[in-house]
């Protein structure tokens, strides 16, 4: 149906072409769903922008061929591209928000591509139109066709980004990390919707992502790919527990999964002992009551209530929950950077949340707590060299200056595995995992107590996540520090935390020792958290538990409650 | 240690300074007769042939010659010594009057971008008001109540800029109020004003280097349209705007040097100031360094 033969995709830069992709060939059946796994800069996506000839300005399909169905995509004219595109080949992007016209109401987005490919008309269209939205069971249709983006969840303008790309009965579906930004229930809703919705309608799909585990679940095939080639190829049972390239394996062992320990991401020639933290019976944050409230427009808001929690030192204590339940606004009260509305926050017996935020930056305690945050891109200032960066607390915070403080910033960057000549670079010359270790170098930099983490490693890829965990749990044997991680992922936290609080709606849910809320959780809203983390399969040699055989099913041997086939 | 630090940094940045001008001809181009400008201003006055205040009755009105490169005026003075020696006057004048509305737009711009709320509303709406009224209107209006001067025609031009700055700072920090290198600050302990002085405001320079650069040339035609229309600088001081003014007189007679010269150096400085913005902007954007 898909036909690809080394495909070589090049883009025109300030230093010369510059091929993204490096000439790589598969093939789609009708009714196959291939999964392209890779990290970012791999080329997955810039794939399949060429196979819909949507590439950026610059970019260009430089060699090879890619027929569909008889039509050869690389020559085809922009007119004949356009009846296709939605027609016969329909794709779904990374951001739903972005995709959706802001200032459109959703039905009409919908009807514009079935009047588009004269699938509807005046009359007609708007019916068709509702008849998509339920088809991606989007409850009361009706009511939503006039809804405008805004008014939607995230989750929710997925489902009507797939409506409209499904509007048309398309032959074959595109989905480029159409998950990410989703939380962790919603991925497994939307993406259990388009499985069913490809497979009723017997169509061809091609699902992009960075998650293995997702790739495991949802794909008949995989294509692996790292700097613009495809390194292997093959079914995911047999990929994934028996991978045969080096890169594979690497991905492989990167991605959490149960079972999994710290040393065990990390590529096997790099496996050293890691050193325990001692956890002492002091503790070091006493959390008592601890609320916010907004006032909303119907009433107040309850952001947090009533949260309670000990932390001890040396320890280190997980948060997890989805978006908007309250554990970001939680950290930020902790790190003292907002006020509370009520509660105590007992920091070695100082009540902190006695201090307003504003003044607590000259406060003696400030360099006790301190946090790394979630996106290293934007926690970075633009205009402030890596050096600068991790200077700035310790001039203001330990008055070290001239050789004293070049010094401390190398040990730092020494600590955090960052090359002593990468200090003089501007954030933008600093790749996703070396901004990461600034941001948690500067963190440790005025020597704190107590440590936020606020998803550090949510940006990153895979593997480079996986020496970022390491770090942090290195770093915290060395200096003895507490850590808050707070996270979505429970498959990440219980890698690194001693105890679990899981939080929904501004409450905590649960609380307890990270490996019995994994395998036994109370509460019903654990539960479908678990089950709804998408589950790489455990390479062979690696897992402690003996393996599911899986080399002929697709599903992921340890996803709870697969879709039915 | 800064010592030790600096001189790396410095060339790094005097080499990003060459590749900008390298890469972009135009901007080379522009801060070449930027530098022509300046060396008129500084030096001009030493270096011209004639005194521009000297008439000689004898030479009046004489059309452009090896003698006198740009003719004389009706009172034999040199128009071409006058253009150059009025180069101080302007620049002075649109240097001096942008200088002033950068700074004082952006500590109005910075603290309502990052106070917001109160503070943002009222100042916005006071800058509403100004930018209500036809700017140049309401320059001659400040120049004719505070009274004919270069130091009034200073304020006059730097009050009508204020808006522009401080809605563009404003708009800048509030972007940034909540980005995560704002709180990485608060966190390194700095307080609120440094955070807004040191870590926020730099951010804007990029987009701030463009407006000033529009905003010279367009502080050089306020200037020199106050003294056209009398309301500025007063004869016999050499300024671009009066020598338009004087020489217009006799353009029907057919004396043209008199308004096309010093009508074309305002005319090259303008140019000059609007195509250095870009290349200012690159040069104080740390992104564009690679």
């Amino acid at each position: 149906m898909l036909s690809i033969k080394d495909l070589k995709v090049g883009f025109r830069t300030r230093r010369g072409e510059v091929e993204a992709v490096k000439g790589i060939s598969f093939e789609l059946a009708k009714g196959e769903r291939l999964g392209i796994v890779g990290e970012s800069g791999s080329g997955k996506s810039v794939t399949s922008y060429a196979l819909m000839r949507i590439l950026d300005a610059g970019g260009r399909i430089k060699a090879g061929e890619a027929v569909y169905s008889g039509v050869d995509l690389r020559r085809a004219s922009e007119r004949s591209m356009k009846a296709l595109r939605g027609r016969e080949i329909s794709m779904i992007f990374q951001n739903p928000r972005a995709a959706l016209n802001p200032i459109r109401k959703v039905g009409h987005q919908i009807e514009d591509v079935l009047r588009q490919h004269a699938r509807a008309t005046r009359a007609d269209a708007r019916q068709k139109a509702i008849a998509a939205l339920e088809a991606v069971k989007i409850r009361d249709a009706e009511a939503r066709y006039e809804a405008y983006p805004f008014e939607l969840s995230g989750g929710m303008c997925q489902r009507v980004v797939i409506a409209i790309a499904l509007a048309c009965d398309p032959k074959l579906l595109i989905a480029d990390e159409p998950t990410t930004g989703l939380d962790i229930t919603t991925q497994k809703a939307v993406m259990d919707l388009v499985d069913d919705l490809v497979r009723a309608r017997g169509m061809s799909s091609i699902l992009i992502t960075h998650d293995l585990g997702l790739a495991a679940q949802y794909c008949d095939r995989i294509v692996v790919m790292k700097d613009g080639a495809i390194v292997e190829a093959g079914a995911p049972g047999a990929l994934f527990v028996r991978p045969s390239h080096a890169y594979t394996r690497k991905l492989v062992d990167a991605t959490p999964r149960r079972g999994a320990t710290l040393r065990s991401l990390l590529p096997e020639g790099e496996r050293t002992a890691l050193a325990p933290h001692r956890v002492s019976d002091d503790p070091l944050l006493e959390v008592r009551g601890l609320t916010k409230t907004y006032a909303g427009k119907s009433g107040p808001v309850h952001a947090v209530k009533r949260f309670d929690l000990t932390v001890r030192q040396g320890e280190s204590v997980g948060l997890v929950g989805e978006s908007g339940c309250g554990k970001s606004t939680t950290s930020a009260m902790l790190v003292r950077l907002m006020d509370a509305s009520a509660g105590e926050i007992l920091f070695r017996g100082t009540d902190l949340a006695a201090i307003p935020a504003a003044e607590f930056a000259r406060h003696p305690l400030r360099p006790k707590i301190q946090m790394v945050f979630q996106d290293a891109t934007d926690s970075l200032n633009p205009r402030h060299s890596a050096r600068q960066s991790i200077a700035e607390p310790l001039k203001r915070m330990t008055g070290l200056s001239g050789a004293a403080l070049t010094a401390r910033v190398e040990e730092l960057a020494r600590l955090t595995g960052l090359p002593a000549h990468l200090l003089d670079r501007f954030p933008h010359q600093l790749s996703g995992g070396q901004k990461a270790r600034v941001g948690i170098a500067r963190a440790i930099a005025p020597e704190p107590d107590f440590l936020i983490l606020d998803e550090p490693t949510a940006a990153l890829d895979v593997s480079i996540q996986a020496v970022v965990l390491n770090l942090l749990a290195d770093l915290r044997a060395r200096l003895g520090m507490s850590y808050l991680f707070v996270s979505h992922d429970l498959n990440v936290v219980r890698l690194l935390c001693d105890r679990v609080v899981v939080m929904k709606g501004g409450e905590i849910v649960e609380v307890g020792p990270a490996e019995r809320v994994m395998n036994d959780p109370a509460s019903e809203y654990t539960r479908a958290l678990l089950s709804a983390a998408p589950q790489a399969p455990a390479p062979a040699t690696s897992a402690s538990q003996a393996p599911a055989p899986a080399t002929s099913t697709p599903q992921a041997p340890s996803a709870a409650t697969p879709p039915a086939a | 240690m800064t010592v030790q630090a600096d001189p790396p940094a410095r060339s790094g940045t005097m080499g990003h300074v060459a590749y900008v001008l390298r890469e972009n001809p135009v901007t080379a181009l522009s801060f070449a007769l930027f530098a022509f400008f300046l060396g008129s201003a500084l030096f001009g006055p030493m270096l011209v042939p004639y005194d521009p205040l000297a008439t000689e009755a004898a030479i009046a009105l004489q059309p452009p010659s090896a003698a006198h490169w740009f003719g004389t005026d009706s009172l034999g003075r040199d128009v071409f010594s006058r253009v150059i020696v009025a180069t101080r006057l302007d620049l002075v004048i649109s240097v001096a009057a942008v200088a002033l509305s950068f700074v004082v737009g952006s500590v109005l711009g910075a603290v309502a971008g990052y106070r917001g709320g109160w503070t943002d509303i009222i100042l916005n709406r006071v800058l509403d008001t100004i930018m209500a009224f036809p700017l140049f209107v309401l320059a001659m209006g400040i120049v004719a109540a505070l009274g004919n001067s270069v130091a009034n025609i200073i304020y006059a031009t730097a009050i009508i800029n204020v808006p522009f700055y401080a809605r563009l700072v404003r708009a800048e920090v509030n972007i940034r109020r909540e980005a995560g290198f704002t709180q990485a600050a608060k966190l390194a302990g700095n307080s609120d004003a440094r955070v807004v002085a040191f870590h926020i405001f730099p951010n804007a320079l990029p987009p701030m280097m463009v407006q000033v650069s529009l905003n010279l040339g367009w502080a050089i035609l306020n200037a020199a349209g106050l003294s056209f229309i009398g309301l500025g600088v007063r004869p016999p001081t050499p300024e671009w705007g009066i020598m338009v003014a004087e020489g217009a007189n006799f353009i029907v007679s057919g004396e043209w040097w008199l308004a096309l010269f010093p009508g074309l150096w305002l005319m090259l400085a303008v140019f000059t100031f609007n195509l250095m913005g870009d290349g200012l902007r690159d040069i104080v954007d740390p992104r564009r360094r690679t």
